[in-house]
C-alpha cells in the first residue's frame, strides 16, 4: 500500500488526521502531511478510510 | 409559519418542506427518495426549478465536480427562500468562492481548526459545558435546554476561538437567529447589517489594539498585508460566528430530543461512554440539520446518472435525503449509535466541506458525555409533538426545548 497527499488541493478538513493519525498529520498551517508513505497492515484499513473520506481528493491510497 | 410553496401541476414538487417530527424526513422528501434515480426536479419558492440530488453517490460526485459553482451572488444560484435571495447582492465569504480563488481564502482560517488544535481545546470545552450545566442544575428543573445550555455552550466556544467578546452574546445570538430564520427578507437583511456593523467595529478595534483570537490573526496576517479586504473579512467573521454556534446548538437540541425518543439508544450510551463518538456521527447523519446548504449552479453541461444538467441550472444537494440512501446505510431510517456512519454528508463534501467539523465533533462529544453523566434522568417536559420546529428553509432545530430531570 502506498499513500500520497496533494498539499496543493488540500482544504484542511482534517478527516485524514482524525481517521488515520499514524499515517497522516496536518502541519501548523492545517495542510495535510504524510507520516507513513507505506503504512503497515495495522494502519491499512484506517488509511483506506481516510482516502475514501477526503473531501478534496488530496489523499490517495494505492495498492 | 412557512415559506414553502405548493407543488405545481407539472410534477416538480415544492422544495424545501417543513419537518413535522424533529428527526423524521418530511413526507414530501420520502416521496422524492422513492422516485427512480438520484436527481429530481423540484420547484423553489420563487417558482424557479432546480435539480435536487437525493442519491449519496451522485451527491458526492457533484459536490466534488469543478463544473458546479458555489457563487451565491450569481443570478442563477438557486435561492431556497426570500431570506436567502436577499443576500445575493452581499459580498460573500469563501463559502461562495470557487477554485482557484477559494483555496487561499479558506486556508487563511484552517490552522485554527486542525485536529491537533481542536484536541487541545478539549479541557476548555469541558469547563464551558460543565459551567453552563452547573448553572442550569442549580436553578433546578424545568429548564429551557436551548437558552440555558445548547446555545450558550457553542456560542462561548466560538467567541473564544474568534476573539469576539462573549459579553455581547445577547446581541449577536439574536442577530444570528434573525439572520438564519427571519420570516421576511427585510428582517434578515437588517440582522446582517447589524452583524456587519458590530464585527466591522471589532475588526477596526483590532487594528488599533490586538487581542487573542482568529479575527486578530486575520487582521494582522491578512488584512494588513492586503490579501483580504475589510468587507470580505467582515463577511468571513459573520460566517464563522453564525455557523459556529447555530449549528452545534441545533445539533445539541435535536440530539437530546432524538435520544430521549429512542430510550434504548440513550440507555446504550449511559451503559458505555465509548459509544459516544460513534453516536455523534450517527446523529449527524440522522438529523442532517444543514440539509439545504448544498446549493450550486452548473457552469457547463453535466451528464450524470442518466440525467442531463444544463449550464446555468441550479443544483441542490440535500444531505438529509442522501444520508438515508439505503444503498449506503443499511436500514437508514433507524437510529443506531453503533453504526459506522462517518461517511455521512452532514458536513457536505468537496472543497467546501465544513471547516469547523472537528470542533463540532468535540463539542457534541463533550456535551453528550456531560449530559449522560450529570442528568441521567433527563426527559422532555412537553410531548415531542408539541415542540415548535424551525421551517425547512433554514438550519433544522428548535428555538425552545423544555426539559426536566
Amino acid at each position: 500500500m502506498r499513500v500520497t497527499a496533494d498539499r496543493e488541493i488540500c482544504v484542511g478538513a482534517g478527516l485524514c488526521a482524525l481517521t488515520a493519525p499514524e499515517v497522516f498529520d496536518q502541519d501548523d498551517d492545517g495542510v495535510v502531511t504524510v507520516l507513513a508513505a507505506e503504512p503497515g497492515a495495522e494502519d491499512g484499513a484506517a488509511a483506506r478510510e481516510a482516502g475514501a473520506l477526503c473531501p478534496s481528493g488530496a489523499v490517495r491510497v494505492v495498492g | 409559519m412557512t415559506e414553502t410553496v405548493t407543488t405545481p401541476p407539472d410534477g416538480a414538487p415544492a422544495f424545501p418542506s417543513d419537518r413535522t417530527c424533529p428527526y423524521h424526513l418530511p413526507d414530501q422528501y420520502n416521496d422524492l427518495r422513492e422516485r427512480e434515480g438520484s436527481l429530481q426536479r423540484v420547484t423553489l419558492y420563487d417558482g424557479r426549478q432546480a435539480w435536487l440530488v437525493t442519491g449519496y453517490e451522485t451527491a458526492r460526485k457533484l459536490l466534488a465536480d469543478p463544473r458546479l459553482s458555489s457563487d451565491r451572488t450569481h443570478a442563477d444560484f438557486p435561492a431556497t427562500s426570500g431570506r436567502v435571495e436577499s443576500f445575493r447582492d452581499r459580498r460573500p465569504a469563501f463559502i461562495s468562492l470557487d477554485p482557484p480563488e477559494h483555496g487561499p481564502k479558506r486556508r487563511m482560517t484552517i490552522s485554527e481548526f486542525t485536529v491537533r488544535r481542536i484536541k487541545g481545546m478539549r479541557a476548555d470545552v469541558e469547563r464551558i459545558v460543565h459551567g453552563f450545566l452547573d448553572e442550569m442544575i442549580a436553578a433546578g428543573p424545568p429548564a429551557d435546554l436551548v437558552s440555558g445550555f445548547a446555545l450558550p455552550v457553542p456560542s462561548l466556544v466560538i467567541c473564544r476561538l474568534l476573539g469576539v467578546p462573549y459579553a455581547d452574546h445577547d446581541f449577536f445570538q439574536e442577530a444570528s437567529r434573525q439572520l438564519i430564520q427571519s420570516p421576511d427578507a427585510a428582517g434578515a437583511r437588517a440582522a446582517r447589517d447589524e452583524l456587519e456593523g458590530y464585527l466591522g467595529g471589532l475588526v477596526d478595534s483590532l487594528r488599533a489594539e490586538p487581542r487573542p483570537g482568529l479575527l486578530n490573526t486575520l487582521v494582522r496576517e491578512q488584512l494588513e498585508k492586503g490579501t483580504i479586504d475589510r468587507e470580505e473579512l467582515v463577511s468571513t467573521a459573520i460566517l464563522l460566528l453564525v455557523a459556529g454556534h447555530e449549528t452545534t446548538a441545533s445539533m445539541t437540541s435535536l440530539s437530546v430530543i432524538t435520544l430521549l425518543e429512542h430510550p434504548d439508544q440513550w440507555d446504550a450510551l449511559r451503559a458505555d461512554r465509548s459509544l459516544v463518538p460513534g453516536a455523534v456521527e450517527e446523529l449527524l447523519r440522522y438529523l442532517a440539520i444543514a440539509d439545504i446548504a448544498g446549493g450550486r449552479i452548473a457552469k457547463a453541461d453535466i451528464e450524470i446518472d442518466g440525467q442531463h444538467i444544463r449550464a446555468g441550472e441550479g443544483v441542490i444537494v440535500t444531505n438529509s435525503i442522501a444520508n438515508r440512501d439505503s444503498s449506503v446505510f443499511t436500514d437508514p431510517d433507524t437510529l443506531d449509535v453503533r453504526r459506522e456512519a462517518r461517511h455521512h454528508l452532514a458536513f457536505g463534501y468537496g472543497v467546501h466541506q465544513c471547516l469547523g467539523q472537528n470542533l463540532a465533533r468535540l463539542e457534541l462529544e463533550v456535551i453528550l458525555t456531560a449530559l449522560l453523566d450529570r442528568l441521567p434522568g433527563l426527559r422532555l417536559a412537553v410531548p415531542v409533538d408539541q415542540l415548535t420546529l424551525r421551517p425547512g428553509t433554514t438550519i433544522q432545530g428548535v428555538n425552545e426545548l423544555p426539559v426536566t430531570w
